[in-house]
């Protein structure tokens, strides 16, 4: 079995000033897989992800997205591939409603550039259901007004309706309650059901452990490996945070460090 | 009609909304907005109603036609300075300049009308130019706002100051230019027929009712639940009862008689300047902006751009504004721009609920401040009060309106799970 990854980073460097935030990272993603992203704080988790949506350009390394290299320097360009990212710091806007958020810069609108709201409207509540987002109560009520759970799943909801094909979540459930996690959690496993790929980035092994295929270990900006989910354990993966040191790389073919 | 037919149809809607028509909903709901803090335009609308009602029973000459064409020439210009200001506060930023790009403005059509200066000009060519000239200066401080980053407070400042000055420069040899042009006076001194009047308030409400009937329609070809059909009708009803009752008043008025052309170029700009906030892809993202500036940039809006061009029709409105404040003493002199003029447009924003932080708030908002603003002022002034208790009444109102938000915004909150 030697499927082709559909986000595939090789080698990747990138500093700020004498700060080296990643060196020489590989990464990967295949399609309709959950791969969790995870190290302590500052390991370089946020900074590569960046890469990825064209915040930040690497200072070395490719990115290669479906098998052809790609250069992203915008949001709008990952966005034209089918990469969306749900931002640590929720990048939603408070005072406006579901519908205008999950359009938010997408309108749909006419030559004049009148809005068409009620197709928006009908839309973010076919997304909404498909995703069994059920919990809010109208989709035109200020997000500003939902919880930490139902904000989340919206942002989430934004990311995937422009068929994107690769969905990166930076700590989704830092802030929320165990039932409002367990609600994103579901979303996230659904969205691999469907045949998307999803990074997870996470501090919350147990989160880790109830989504991911797979976990990519880094620390202090390198990958220390790629570990199954169905072959690991929570203790492998702390020791390989904390001290970089996997007892064992559970190596499977596809293993992003094997480089030719 | 219901919301109850769309939503039982089988196609998706968004969940819960599914509410039977009639007066019992609209109850519901107006005690549902209540409970959350939304008040709409229903306490200004009240307090414009107790104004008008205190004043007529406190001045003899208060409720008349002619009275109620001062009070729109009045409020004319200050709403047209607050409807940019809308646009600015939507953003989270202020304009200060605002005051003296009107004198700007009015300057800049008296230079241009004035015979046999050189460079006279038709007057309605004279105010595209000033509005044309004010929008760049707004876009010059827009783009340092934008793109240099220093606050707007500062750039607007040193605009007060600067623009101040340019008037100072200009008129200190003349001390005033007289406008003679008949279409610039026009702008505050022409008065409809009554037939006019009559048309005019039909045009609106026609207008008004096909845009609020066009999204009801809109809405239930895709399916979508429609909000609360009762309001839509009350909505309806209340503009046409504004509209036809302002022309019937101002019918009644000796001399001048009729509808003046200075309120109908309110609602236009009213209705202009709403469907641009509310309605176009623009508006929205001036809302996005002001909510939440970095979401706004993350959803690949253009943010320096909304910026940018917001600072430009604060500026647009303000010379407009200034025109018709020029018209209506038929002149621009030293003093022009000074005054109350600014905070009067800003406190007309904000008393109609309009918030300072950014993304809450209507254009309408400045419609209906400026009008409390005119009214109480022309009223107290008809009942004989001088001019520093119609500061000290416009203050507390000031105060008053703000903090009522305030507590409905709160309860809003709370009641947000
Ligand atoms: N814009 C920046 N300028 C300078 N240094 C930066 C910048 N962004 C990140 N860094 C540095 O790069 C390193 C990696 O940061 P990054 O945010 O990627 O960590 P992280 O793994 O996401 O951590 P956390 O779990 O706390 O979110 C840190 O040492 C950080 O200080
Ligand atoms: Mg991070």
């Amino acid at each position: 079995m030697n499927v082709k990854p559909l986000l595939e980073l090789r080698g990747i460097t990138k500093s700020f000033g004498s700060v080296q935030a990643l060196s020489d990272v590989d990464f990967e993603v295949l399609d309709g897989e959950v791969m969790a992203l995870v190290g302590d704080n500052g390991a370089g988790k946020s900074t590569l992800v960046k890469c990825v949506a064209g915040t930040h350009s690497p200072d070395s390394g490719e990115i290669l997205f479906e098998g052809k290299e790609v250069h992203i320097h915008g949001p709008k360009d990952a966005a034209k591939l089918g990469i969306e990212v749900v931002y640590q710091d929720l990048a939603l806007c408070d005072n406006l409603d579901v519908v205008q958020n999950m359009y938010l810069g997408r309108e749909v609108h006419d030559r004049l550039q009148r809005l068409k709201e009620p197709i928006m409207e009908q839309k973010t509540a076919e997304t909404l259901k498909s995703l069994a987002v059920t919990t809010i109560n109208s989709i035109r009520q200020p997000v500003a007004t939902l919880s930490g759970g139902q904000r989340q799943s919206v942002a989430v909801a934004k990311a995937v309706q422009w068929n994107s094909k690769l969905v990166i979540l930076d700590e989704p459930t830092a802030a929320l309650g165990v039932a409002q996690t367990e609600q994103v959690l579901a979303l996230v496993r659904r969205l691999a059901e469907q045949g998307l790929a999803v990074v997870i980035i996470s501090h919350n092994l147990h989160d880790v452990f109830e989504t991911a295929t797979r976990i990519t270990v880094l620390r202090l900006g390198r990958t220390v490996g790629i570990f199954e989910r169905a072959k690991t354990t929570q203790q492998e993966i702390v020791q390989a945070i904390t001290s970089g040191a996997p007892v064992s790389i559970s190596g499977t073919p596809e293993t992003a460090g094997a480089t030719p | 009609m219901s919301a109850a037919d769309v939503v039982g149809q089988d196609k998706p809607t968004p969940p819960a909304e599914t509410t039977p028509a009639g007066v019992a909903t609209l109850y519901r709901r107006a005690l549902d907005n209540l409970k959350s803090g939304n008040l709409g335009v229903l306490p200004i609308a009240l307090g414009i109603v107790f104004i008008v009602v205190f004043f007529s029973f406190k001045a003899t000459n208060f409720f008349t036609g002619n009275n109620f064409d001062n009070i729109i020439v009045q409020m004319a210009g200050t709403a047209m300075l607050a409807f940019g200001v809308v646009f600015v506060l939507l953003l989270g930023e202020i304009d200060l300049s605002i005051s003296y790009v009107a004198g700007i403005g009015a300057l800049t059509v008296a230079e241009l009308q004035l015979p046999g200066s050189g460079h006279q000009i038709n007057g309605l060519l004279a105010m595209v130019a000033a509005v044309v000239i004010c929008a760049a200066i707004g876009g010059a401080q827009g783009s340092i706002v934008a793109f240099v980053g220093v606050p707007s407070f500062v750039v607007t400042l040193a605009g007060f100051m600067i623009w101040q000055g340019v008037i100072l420069q200009k008129l200190e040899q003349p001390g005033s230019i007289i406008i003679q042009d008949r279409w610039i006076n026009y702008t505050a001194s022409y008065y409809f027929s009554d037939f006019a009047g009559w048309l005019i308030a039909g045009i609106i409400i026609a207008i008004y009712a096909v845009t609020v009937l066009g999204g009801v329609i809109g809405k239930r070809r895709a399916g979508v639940a429609i909000r609360s059909p009762g309001l839509v009708v009350a909505k309806l009803v209340g503009v046409a009862v504004a509209a036809f009752g302002v022309v019937a008043v101002s019918n009644h008025a000796k001399v001048p008689h009729g509808l003046p052309l200075a309120g109908v170029l309110v609602v236009i700009f009213l209705v202009i300047l709403t469907f641009l906030a509310k309605r176009t892809t623009f508006g929205r993202h001036v809302y996005a902006v002001g909510g939440n500036a970095e979401a706004a940039r993350r959803a690949g809006i253009n943010v320096p751009r909304i910026r940018i061009l917001v600072f430009m029709i604060s500026s647009a409105m303000a010379a407009v504004g200034g025109i018709i404040l020029a018209a209506n003493v038929n002149s621009v002199d030293l003093n022009f721009g000074g005054g109350t003029l600014l905070l009067n447009a800003i406190a007309a924003a904000v008393i109609g609920g309009v918030s300072l932080f950014g993304g809450r708030g209507e254009v309408r908002a400045a419609f209906l401040g400026a009008l409390v603003i005119a009214t109480v002022s022309n009223g107290l002034n008809t009942a004989g009060y001088a001019t520093g208790v119609i500061y000290m009444v416009t203050g507390v109102i000031l105060l008053f309106a703000v903090t009522l938000d305030t507590i409905a915004r709160r309860l809003q909150v709370r009641s947000g799970r």
